[in-house]
């Protein structure tokens, strides 16, 4: 799938997968596609809660090698 | 433009791993957009201290209260398994492993994050710490201040 950005967040325990992605997010324009990787074990609950309060869309997200990939389409 | 979510905290405790918990559910809040205030409150009132002394003038029973109290988020207390200081020592190296945040870390990030940091004159006064003491850029107020910001809060915990 085709990024604007791409987010590394691999490594990082929360709350910093989502004030990264929230920071992220806030310099794109609407429309835009941000790519968010990590390996916190919540990512994907927190990920997908935020995406929808927020807005945005929850394009998709991949599981490889305890890594996820996300794709949140800003709203 | 639609109306931010508030979430309002009420940090009483002045324990590490309670403030780290109160602290990670200010700045996700943020992160959700909500307008976040954190109101600190008797022992809570620690974790806004400055880590380095600060000369100001104090009667007795306030110097003792200085000495015995936390100065900083740094040097706060475990809730459980203290063990007379070792237990935040353990707890820190524990989580530098797991990438966790420190509270200091935290903290700052809660400023950067223009979470409102609000220290209760009330306790200050009770405790005997005054403004210099305490962190720059927070504010001063009182229970109606809180009330206000509660009252139209979508969350609000007391931790």
């Amino acid at each position: 799938m085709n990024a604007n950005k791409v987010l590394d967040a691999k490594g990082l325990a929360c709350p910093m997968p989502i004030v990264k992605t929230k920071k992220a997010i806030n310099e794109m324009q609407s429309g835009e596609v941000l790519e968010i990787h990590a390996t916190d074990k919540g990512a994907k609950s927190d990920l997908t809660a935020w995406a929808k309060s927020g807005g945005h869309e929850l394009l998709d997200h991949i599981e490889e090698n305890n890594v996820f990939t996300f794709w949140i389409k800003k709203g | 433009m639609v109306e931010k979510k508030k979430t309002t905290i009420i940090l009483f405790s002045g324990d590490y791993d309670k403030a780290m918990a109160a602290y990670i559910i200010a700045n996700g809040a943020a992160a959700y957009d909500h307008e976040v205030t954190i109101f600190h409150t008797f022992w809570g009132l620690n974790a806004l201290r400055k880590e380095e002394l600060v000369k100001v003038k104090k009667g007795f029973m306030e110097k003792m209260f200085a000495k015995m109290m936390p100065r900083g988020a740094d040097n706060m207390g475990l809730s459980n398994m203290n063990f007379a200081g070792i237990g935040p020592k353990l707890i820190k190296n524990v989580m530098k492993k797991h990438h966790a945040v420190p509270l200091p870390h935290l903290i700052e990030m809660a400023q950067e994050q223009d979470i409102n940091l609000v220290a209760c004159t009330m306790t200050m006064d009770l405790l005997g710490l005054q403004q210099e003491e305490l962190l720059d850029g927070i504010e001063y107020a009182g229970v109606a201040a809180y009330l206000a910001d509660a009252e139209d809060g979508n969350v609000n915990l007391f931790i």
